[in-house]
């Protein structure tokens, strides 16, 4: 392997890896508030996509995914109050069944307004032929806007659940539900958030990404499956540890393309995830201790 | 001897539909029915599986489509071309394979239906139980995700697999003589025999089931899904019955599979699919969970307006409605719905957080 070809692997597993994070953690703001695994998180993703692919041509591209991200976050807070809000106590297999339905609703929803077609946002700069050149080998500047973005996305979010009011309200939701009832916190009202705030990075990672990766209807069963991957190999409910997670896997991904047939791709990281499962439930950085004290 | 009656009257009922067919002329509408009862049958197994021993699966398809693909593929795989070595002059000796030509008249040589049918299921038995014994160790989220993994795996497999026909699916495959004059087939004059034939299979399995159901197998499988651990704690071997529950209904899908398969004479990639195992589940909660006869009558009844493409382009669209309105307001499915707050009392007493 040429070291110029093995760059190249290493910026396309650092992306997609980057993505997975983001999608992980998505899971990981609702999981911390709610115990619930959001099973519709991959079509967060995708609806940001396909909204902002849509407005683009009536307005500039930044406006346009603005206004996306923000139609997703209104149309994760609307599942949360219809779907969620109200249930009394619900078991897990009734919410998992729930949000797999919701995901399906989503899903033809969006195959009956977009069609099947795969259709993407322009580059953000330049086009798909235009390139940078980094240590040596030449990349296209839309994987810089992912890297970019996604880094300052978890960047933001570590600094909102550290140091503002509204984060901390959120994570003592995530510690102690009764106990951050009890001072005065609205937890139902944190729920909800916590649904727009996943929302709302699932659509911004749609838009950053589409130009290269492709945005279609049905594209959100695959990411959610690797982003519970990543959530799962970093430790459900760990931010940082789905990030290193997130990278590991697409870096692994990435340099599998040279040993397994492309058909495989989806394979591998679903028996990584088995694997995880089996061995390490707590995840790659959790400790047995506290794993103990969850059940899996 | 009481909770078999109904199924005296289920057999009433089908010859009845069948002779009504007959009378006014539609006997088309058998063609659903049929292939109605064979999802039914993993429908029910899955109903075992989920409603008594509380335990998800949405990888059934994946066994379904092991049952079908495998039988599929070792019936039409023309095997001439070996014929001289010794392992195929054993196979042959025990009477594993089967002469036939095809449309042109070309000889093939290829495993018996029945030989197909039996490694088939036992493949997908086997299959089950090297998974279930990790998998069945997980509980809910991380059950759900793990089995949805294990059925992507199966359809990435069968999709990418040369062997299996890739994005086509297996085509031609032969029909399936069960007895001498009984053949699973799709051709147009054995369509009552194999009417009967599929409803023969639902009642058998019903009947096994509900042995199942009120035997010391059953009462255990619901101590299970009440509280594994108090389960466990009266000396309930809970890994091994929720792991021969699973292998169980794993091999119930796999049959249904081989029959549906020689039934259509072929199977694709999209029975494979994640769709199917959802539609599968969706079933058995509309049905009311921990209701085989609700499964049963609720599997028919959708699966038959689907295949008759009452839904048209919504088909997907409506399984996933069914299942968020039946969860949201119904969760002891719709025969019960008078019982959704005892239910409620049962459900949230068993539920962590």
């Amino acid at each position: 392997m040429t070291s110029e070809l093995f760059l190249q692997y290493i910026f396309a597993g650092l992306t997609y890896g980057i993505i997975y994070a983001i999608v992980a953690i998505g899971f990981n703001i609702i999981y911390n508030t709610t115990g619930i695994i959001n099973f519709a998180q991959g079509e967060f993703v995708m609806l940001g996509g396909m909204i902002a692919i849509s407005l683009n041509p009536l307005m500039p591209l930044p406006l346009a995914i603005v206004l996306a991200v923000l139609i997703t976050m209104v149309v994760g807070a609307l599942i949360e109050i219809v779907f969620i809000r109200w249930l009394d106590k619900p078991s897990v297999l009734r919410l998992i069944i729930i949000t797999i339905g919701i995901s399906i609703l989503i899903r033809e929803a969006a195959l009956h307004i977009w069609g099947e077609g795969v259709r993407s946002l322009p580059y953000f700069i330049g086009n798909e032929v235009s390139s940078v050149s980094i240590f040596g080998t030449r990349i296209s500047p839309q994987v810089l806007w992912v890297m970019g973005v996604c880094t300052i996305m978890v960047i933001l979010l570590s600094l909102f659940f550290r140091y503002t009011l509204m984060g901390q309200k959120m994570q003592a939701c995530a510690a102690n539900r009764t106990a951050a009832t009890l001072c005065g916190i609205n937890t139902r009202n944190m729920v909800t958030l916590s649904f727009m705030l996943s929302a709302g990075i699932g659509a911004l990672a749609g838009c950053v990404m589409s130009p290269i990766t492709y945005t279609e209807y049905g594209g959100g069963t695959g990411l959610a499956i690797k982003g519970f991957t990543v959530a799962i190999m970093g430790g459900l409910g760990n931010s940082m540890g789905a990030v290193a997670a997130g990278l590991l896997l697409g870096l692994l991904e990435a340099f599998s393309v040279s040993v397994v047939p492309l058909a495989f791709q989806d394979a591998i990281s679903i028996a990584i995830l088995l694997i995880i499962l089996f061995v390490r439930p707590q995840g790659l950085f959790g400790r047995s201790e506290t794993a103990g004290l969850r059940e899996f | 001897m009481k909770q078999f009656l109904p199924l005296a009257g289920l057999a009433v009922l089908l010859v009845c539909v069948q002779l009504l067919t007959q009378w006014t002329g539609t006997t088309y509408y058998l063609t659903q029915l049929t292939m109605s009862a064979y999802y039914s049958v993993v429908i029910i197994g899955l109903c075992l599986l989920m409603g008594y021993a509380g335990q998800i699966s949405l990888g059934h398809a994946g066994f379904f489509a092991i049952g079908g693909y495998m039988s599929a593929m070792l019936t039409t795989r023309n095997l001439i071309t070996f014929q001289d070595q010794d392992w195929m002059v054993l196979l042959d000796k025990i009477g594993f394979l089967a002469a036939r030509q095809d449309l042109y008249g070309e000889a093939i040589l290829s495993f018996q239906p029945w030989a197909a049918a039996i490694i088939a299921v036992g493949l997908a038995g086997v299959i089950a139980f090297i998974i279930g014994i990790p998998v069945l160790k997980l509980k809910g989220h991380y059950l759900a995700m793990a089995t949805l993994g294990f059925g992507i795996i199966v359809f990435r497999v069968f999709l990418a697999s040369e062997i299996f026909g890739e994005a086509d699916g297996i085509s031609e495959v032969p029909g399936f003589t069960l007895l001498p004059g009984v053949t699973v087939t799709g051709s147009f004059g054995a369509r009552v025999s194999n009417y009967y034939i599929a409803w023969t299979l639902v009642v058998v399995a019903m009947v096994m089931l509900i042995n199942l159901i009120n035997s010391r197998v059953g009462r255990a499988l619901r101590a299970i899904h009440g509280a594994e651990e108090a389960a466990n704690a009266t000396g309930i071997d809970t890994a091994g019955y929720k792991l021969k529950t699973f292998v169980l209904s794993a091999v119930m899908a796999a049959v249904a599979g081989v029959f549906l398969t020689h039934y259509n004479g072929g199977i694709g990639p999209s029975e494979a699919g994640v769709m199917k195992s959802v539609r599968y589940v969706a079933l058995v909660a509309v049905g009311g969970m921990a209701n085989i006869w609700g499964a049963l009558s609720m599997g028919v009844i959708l699966n038959f307006l689907s295949l008759r493409g009452f839904f048209g382009s919504y088909d997907d669209a409506v399984f996933g409605a069914i299942l968020i309105v039946i969860m949201l307001f119904a969760p002891e499915g719709l025969l019960r719905l008078n019982l959704v707050a005892k239910f409620k009392k049962m459900f949230s007493g068993g539920s962590r957080k």
